[in-house]
């Protein structure tokens, strides 16, 4: 019996415990007026969140920045963008390639001026990179190497991931000559993803996969393998000659309660702090270079204006139903996620 | 016997390998290089808030699954009406439903392009990527504990005392003050333990409403997971020792009041 | 006094005598059941029901829940599913037995720890769960043995989030049992498994099968702790809550609900199944 009312008391000091903390916990709804704090909603895709929680610090240490918090989500570009569109709340968003942008300009949820300034409405760069373990045992290095067989190659599925797009582009614009050789590039395409084991949902995800022991050499952005690089995981990675410019885009949505603070952090990103702790985080600066922080040159760097701009490619290549990439996925039996029903964006 | 000992050694080995190593392990992975960075992680402004959320998620869940159970109780016990038996199998459901499956029936109808999300979020309610859509879905999946906790004491319980108490004169409320919920306290303090503790522990179905909003909606599993994917195992790991610790205070909180049958 | 007597009246039965087997008579319906029952409904119905309902309704309406659910991906899915929960309820009834019976029969230092912690993997959370079979079975695992993208991992990973199921059930029916027929057999000169298979096996069925059934819808559910080590791999080692959950992330929600709802439909038979197993074991069993 004493055990018994010792557990009872147990329990009740922990109800007390719980509600009392339950009392405490404010759900931090932004002030209205200039003097009150403000929040602002940050909904990203899934890499750059160690470099935004140190611009979020940076931006909070100045004037503008003084009375705002953030709330902050991370998750794939294509999935947040579809989150934004179901509801999520968002001031700002951040997404890995301008579809997901364009997205919610349909939805009417971002401005369709919102590229109209001098970046373009691009926040960061970066380019598409090979990355193997360390010390590349199996030596691999170009674009070739990847389809040679028996190597295992980790890129996520273009159909979940915005980060898989720019790196099936990035092989296809090498291969392709920059998109003249549209039959060679697709070939090429297609030998590539057969040595894919994994297909993830995410940049973030995929590089978890090869993190984890998965495959020999994996496929990403240079700010993910500098990102890995800086926490520890044994990889090293190479640019090839010929990779494609990715551009990340960002905007302030329409239906934010706090467009002027939210404009006030992008005009914060943009500047020369901004661009420093981006740079550091291994993003590359749109326009201008970062003083110390440097960033080699591909010597056959080509963007997805090369290739047709992305309506064109999306239209072309990743429609579900008649894109050429999700042939060749169909054909590997890999999902499309789109192949048997029609996502309509309207039977949410 | 050589029977005897070779199924006494097959049971442990098994429990060794499924469940002691895999859960020693993390205990000392986490606390490798000692206590200190364990502590700084768990103190870290986004696992503090973490836990915050938890918290304040599984009380709420709690506070309303224990006024349903005593109800749904003392309906189901003491009270006679046709339908009774599809009533107990409906209260059992949630036990056989996935929590991502959870998750996707409540943003049907409470997220923000169904008539009833809608209607609330229209009036200033955002239940589904919010706390209220969190709560929902803890509800959701520890309904059952608190009522199963509580039937078969009830049912042993009887009614005389009570009946006995209604013929001296005393309200419904003071004979459920004073005689139901005295009878019964133990099972009930059983049920809301289980109750808090499949509260605390729950991952699959926040995951599906939660928005990953880190800091607001984000409970302490999501920050486990969402940790890990960051290359952050220190923190992953001190979060996933700290529920493993609270799940071991549950079970033996619950070997304590368990009823005595 | 006037009060008390007009209150005895209408308790016109006289008390049960505490002696007579307790048969509970229960008040009919009045207007507190009738408010108290419209209560719980509706709260049922806000949280459980409605949600439920719109599930089934959203992956069934137009026909589109065949063309759903045999996608290659969800289809795969599916079968991985039950089938593993299958292979994990078979493994659990028998393992889940031998535990139970270690437990009650035998003895050894340290039993009653070995018997807190079976209760373990239903208070652990399951991501927890997925973090902890990852560290041992992972990649980086110190026993060597890596089941990380393997269907075994999915495997293990069920086996201990089922763990408590037939033991549980199994348990109390073997410290229940009465041991006369056994030492009579035994004296007969009946062996330990000849023993078994005819006296106690028996009796223990309808426990090892509800157990096993429990276990097989705890299975097929699962999500947290198979999410780390399976690497959630299409057509491999992806369980069903998996793809629902890439469904849903993908804004296919009527496939999403169109897979939940075949999950919900084998869920509902096997618990169907198991009530009978339940009268059966209750009618053997007196």
């Amino acid at each position: 019996m004493g055990t018994r009312i010792f557990a009872g008391v147990a329990a009740l000091a922990l109800a007390a415990a719980l509600a009392g903390c339950a009392g405490t916990v404010n759900a931090d709804n932004g002030g209205g007026a200039s003097g009150g704090p403000v929040t602002l909603s940050l909904v990203a895709y899934s890499t750059p969140q160690a470099a935004y929680e140190a611009l979020i610090k940076a931006f909070q240490a100045t004037p503008e920045g003084r009375n705002v918090r953030f709330t902050q989500s991370y998750g794939g570009s294509g999935d947040q963008s579809r989150a934004v569109g179901a509801g999520l709340s968002a001031d700002i968003v951040a997404f890995s390639l301008e579809p997901d942008i364009t997205r919610l300009v349909t939805a009417k949820l971002v401005a369709p001026d919102w590229n109209a300034d001098a970046t373009k409405g691009m926040v960061t760069d970066s380019v598409v990179v090979i990355a193997t373990r360390k010390g590349n045992p199996k030596g691999i290095r170009t674009w070739d190497d990847l389809v040679r067989p028996g190597v295992q190659v980790i890129t996520p599925n273009p159909f979940a991931s915005g980060g898989a797009r720019w790196n099936l582009l990035a092989g296809y614009g090498a291969k392709s000559n920059k998109g003249a050789d549209k039959a060679a590039g697709l070939a090429y395409l297609e030998a590539l993803l057969r040595n894919v084991p994994v297909q993830d949902t995410s940049a973030r995800a995929s590089l978890q996969t090869f993190a984890g022991g998965k495959g020999d050499a994996i496929i990403s952005y240079e700010n993910e393998a500098i990102f890995a690089q800086q926490h520890g995981q044994a990889l090293d990675y190479t640019v090839p000659d010929d990779t494609i410019l990715i551009e990340n885009p960002i905007a302030v949505t329409t239906n934010s309660a706090h467009p002027t603070q939210a404009k006030a952090f992008l005009a914060f990103l943009h500047s020369a702090q901004g661009r420093k702790i981006f740079a550091d985080h291994g993003y590359r600066p749109v326009g201008q270079a970062v003083t110390g922080v440097g960033f080699p040159t591909p010597a056959g760097l080509f963007t997805i204006k090369d290739l047709g701009g992305w309506s064109k490619v999306s239209k072309e290549f990743f429609d579900p139903g008649t894109g050429s990439v999700a042939a060749i996925e169909q054909k590997l039996g890999v999902s499309t996620a789109s192949g048997g029903g029609t996502p309509s964006p309207s039977g949410k | 016997m050589v029977t005897r000992y070779s199924l006494r050694v097959l049971a442990l080995g098994y429990l060794l390998f499924l469940l002691v190593l895999p859960v020693g392990l993390i205990a000392w992975r986490t606390f490798a290089r000692g206590l200190a960075p364990v502590l700084s992680a768990l103190t870290s402004p986004s696992a503090v808030h973490a836990f915050e959320v938890t918290l304040s998620v599984a009380s709420w869940a709690v506070v309303a699954n224990t006024i349903f159970g005593i109800g749904a109780a003392i309906l189901l016990v003491r009270h006679r009406f046709p339908g009774k038996r599809i009533l107990g199998a409906l209260i059992d459901l949630p036990l056989a439903v996935s929590p991502v499956v959870v998750g996707l029936a409540l943003i049907l109808v409470y997220g923000r392009f169904a008539p009833a999300g809608g209607w609330l979020e229209r009036h200033g309610l955002q239940v589904i990527f919010s706390l209220p859509g969190m709560v929902l879905a803890t509800v959701f999946v520890s309904l059952p504990l608190v009522v199963r906790a509580i039937v078969p004491v009830l049912e042993e319980l009887g009614e005389e005392q009570e009946q006995a108490a209604h013929t001296l004169g005393a309200t419904g409320w003071q004979t459920f003050r004073r005689i139901t919920i005295p009878g019964i306290r133990w099972a009930l303090a059983y049920g809301v333990v289980l109750c808090l503790a499949r509260a605390l522990g729950e991952y699959g179905a926040v995951a599906v409403v939660s928005g990953r909003l880190v800091g607001q909606t984000q409970t302490l599993t999501l920050f486990v997971e969402e940790r890990f994917q960051n290359f952050d195992q220190p923190a992953a790991f001190a979060a996933a020792t700290a529920l493993a610790l609270m799940a071991v205070v549950t079970l033996l909180l619950t070997k304590f009041l368990r009823p005595k049958d | 006094m006037a009060t008390i007597e007009a209150r005895a009246a209408p308790i016109s039965a006289p008390p049960a005598a505490p002696a007579r087997a307790p048969r509970p008579r229960r008040r009919p319906p009045h207007l507190g059941t009738g408010l108290g029952l419209g209560l719980a409904v509706t709260y049922l119905s806000l949280i459980v029901l409605l949600p439920l309902a719109a599930v089934v309704w959203r992956g069934t309406r137009g026909g589109d829940f065949w063309r759903a659910v045999s996608t290659p991906d969800s289809w795969a899915a599916l079968k991985l599913t039950v089938g593993g929960s299958l292979l994990v309820a078979a493994i659990n009834i028998v393992m889940g037995t031998v535990i139970a019976w270690v437990l009650v029969r035998d003895r050894f230092p340290g039993k009653a720890v070995v018997d807190v912690l079976i209760d373990l993997p239903f208070a652990l959370p399951t991501i927890v769960a997925g973090l902890v079979l990852l560290a041992l079975y992972g990649t980086a695992s110190p026993l060597h043995l890596n089941l990380a993208y393997t269907q075994a991992g999915v495997i293990v990973a069920l086996l201990f989030v089922t763990l408590p199921f037939v033991v549980r059930t199994v348990q109390p029916v073997l410290l229940e049992l009465d041991r006369d027929m056994e030492e009579a057999a035994h004296s007969l000169g009946a062996g330990g498994w000849l023993t078994f298979r005819r006296i106690i096996l028996p009796n223990l069925l309808p426990a090892m099968l509800s157990g096993g059934g429990l276990a097989f819808t705890r299975a097929i559910a699962e999500y947290g702790s198979t999410v780390l080590i399976s690497g959630n791999i299409k057509f491999r080692t992806e369980v069903a809550a998996v793809n629902i959950f890439g469904r849903i992330e993908n804004d296919e929600i009527t496939s999403a609900a169109a897979v939940s709802t075949a999950l919900l439909v084998v869920a509902f038979v096997v618990l169907a199944g198991l009530d009978l197993v339940r009268r059966w074991g209750a009618r053997r069993g007196d």
